[in-house]
């Protein structure tokens, strides 16, 4: 295995505070039980975007992992693990599409919002729902509607904040060919 | 500011365990509890639980509001079950016994509130465990551990830093929402909830942009003091195991063996009473 950047290390730490301080603090209810709107997916998205899909994935694991300690209510191995594979999936989509951070025009947007989409619902109609009938064999539709839930709300605002994310974080880079010769 | 992880220093013999061994039980128990439907198991590993629980001297007053949470979960959980899916009993256990009959299709049988009965107590046997390894377990202690229990000292320090920096990035959250809000960004109940998320964002964009920042000085101090060059590393928090910790450990992935070897004997995952 190819050892890990300093900078990854650092981006993975801090990047599970931030995932946890949105997730633990910035949380929007949603009219379905056990599921809240949350902002971390759009932080997730884009932190996988730029620092590449095994920051992304470990971001995902630690900072959940977290949320589910500090509210006590057991850890949803199940849930933590799509959090996980999500960040991964991000990171494999920039190098699949070939996105670049620094550039983040109407073309890469559209790259972005893509990804996103196919990941969460591979994550949240796929593999939470499949390990959650594994561990604990919850009635199907119960799962799915759940999934649905927190799939939809999960895109709706990674498409938003993600995007604003990339948009801003794009302009304080310093595109390639912006200087001028005299 | 709150204290999240709950940490309670109090001397007992749970909380003289290393973090390392407390990690390893946590992981055994809940895959025990996550493999078994066998109800007698469960019922013993709740009243473990309870055991465990007075031995680390945790009062109720100290995890009330975690409890609470906790209640309304599980309750939340199993009325969505019922709601979505009134017969999953009947299906698992494979016989109908009707008590009595709800409004249309709701129908309460005695092999639905088994299965039930089942739910809540895979989550009555794991919940306090977890609360028991948050309460017990020094946070600073937590990378060590896991670094002892085989995860590479990399990742390990990248949990030590998320942990090191979530007080730090509440506090600068807390700065720059005060500020916006001093601007007039509507936050509150108020808001719509597509207003709401415009609101987060522009929280969201100083505080992702200043910690990309944080993350440059933080990884460039680390480089130069040379971090990542040694195959190894030590901790500053990190203890020697006991051999009340190897115990401890050899009990616990007992108990997982047991739960799958019942799982098998048992011929499926069920502990069916109605046959």
């Amino acid at each position: 295995m190819k050892k890990f950047s300093v900078k990854t290390i650092v981006a993975i730490g801090i990047g599970a505070a931030l995932f946890f301080v949105l997730g633990r603090f910035v949380a929007i209810p949603s009219p379905v039980p056990n599921t809240s709107i949350s902002v971390q997916y759009g932080l997730l998205a884009f932190l996988s975007v730029v620092y590449g899909p095994i920051a992304g994935a470990l971001v995902g694991l630690i900072g959940h992992t977290l949320i589910d300690f500090s509210y006590g209510w057991g850890v949803w191995w199940s849930w933590v693990f799509a959090s996980a594979v999500f960040g991964l999936l991000m990171g494999l989509a920039t190098k699949l599409l070939k996105m670049d951070e620094a550039e983040m025009g109407k073309k890469g947007l559209i790259k972005f919002n893509i990804a996103q989409l196919v990941g969460h619902v591979i994550c949240w109609g796929g593999v939470a729902p499949v390990l959650d009938i594994l561990i604990y064999n919850d009635p199907l539709d119960k799962l799915f509607a759940q999934g649905l839930v927190a799939g939809v709300s999960n895109a709706v605002t990674t498409a938003i904040v993600g995007s604003l994310l990339c948009v801003a974080y794009a302009a304080t880079k310093t595109k390639a060919g912006s200087l001028t010769k005299e | 500011m709150i204290n999240l992880f709950n940490y309670i220093d109090r001397p007992s013999p749970i909380h003289r365990l290393t973090g390392a061994c407390k990690l390893v039980c946590l992981i055994a128990w809940s895959l025990a509890a996550m493999t078994s439907f066998y109800t007698p198991l469960l019922i013993a590993m709740t009243a473990a639980a309870l055991v465990l629980f007075r031995i680390a001297k945790l009062k109720l007053s100290d995890i009330s509001f975690m409890l609470g949470i906790m209640f309304a979960y599980i309750l939340l959980n199993n009325v969505l079950i019922f709601l979505f899916s009134p017969e999953h009993g009947v299906g698992i256990y494979g016989s109908r016994t009707v008590l009595f009959s709800l409004v249309g299709p709701y129908v309460v049988t005695t092999e639905q509130l088994f299965y039930h009965l089942n739910v809540i107590l895979k989550n009555a046997c794991t919940i306090p465990i977890v609360l028991l390894f948050v309460c017990t377990t020094n946070p600073s202690e937590f990378a060590a551990s896991l670094n002892r229990i085989g995860v590479s000292y990399r990742v390990s320090y990248a949990v030590a830093l998320a942990l090191r920096y979530i007080p730090d990035i509440q506090r600068e959250y807390r700065d720059i929402s005060l500020a916006q809000q001093a601007r007039g960004v509507e936050m509150s109940r108020k808001a719509s909830l597509v207003n709401r998320l415009k609101a987060a964002s522009a929280i969201l964009i100083p505080l992702i942009l200043s910690s990309m920042d944080r993350i440059e000085t933080i990884s460039n101090a680390m480089e130069l003091r040379g971090f990542g060059k040694g195959p190894r590393r030590t901790w500053y928090s990190g203890r020697a195991f006991s051999r009340m910790d190897w115990a401890c450990m050899a009990a616990c992935c007992l108990l997982a063996g047991l739960s799958l070897l019942l799982t098998w004997r048992n011929g499926g995952r069920y502990f069916n009473p109605f046959v």
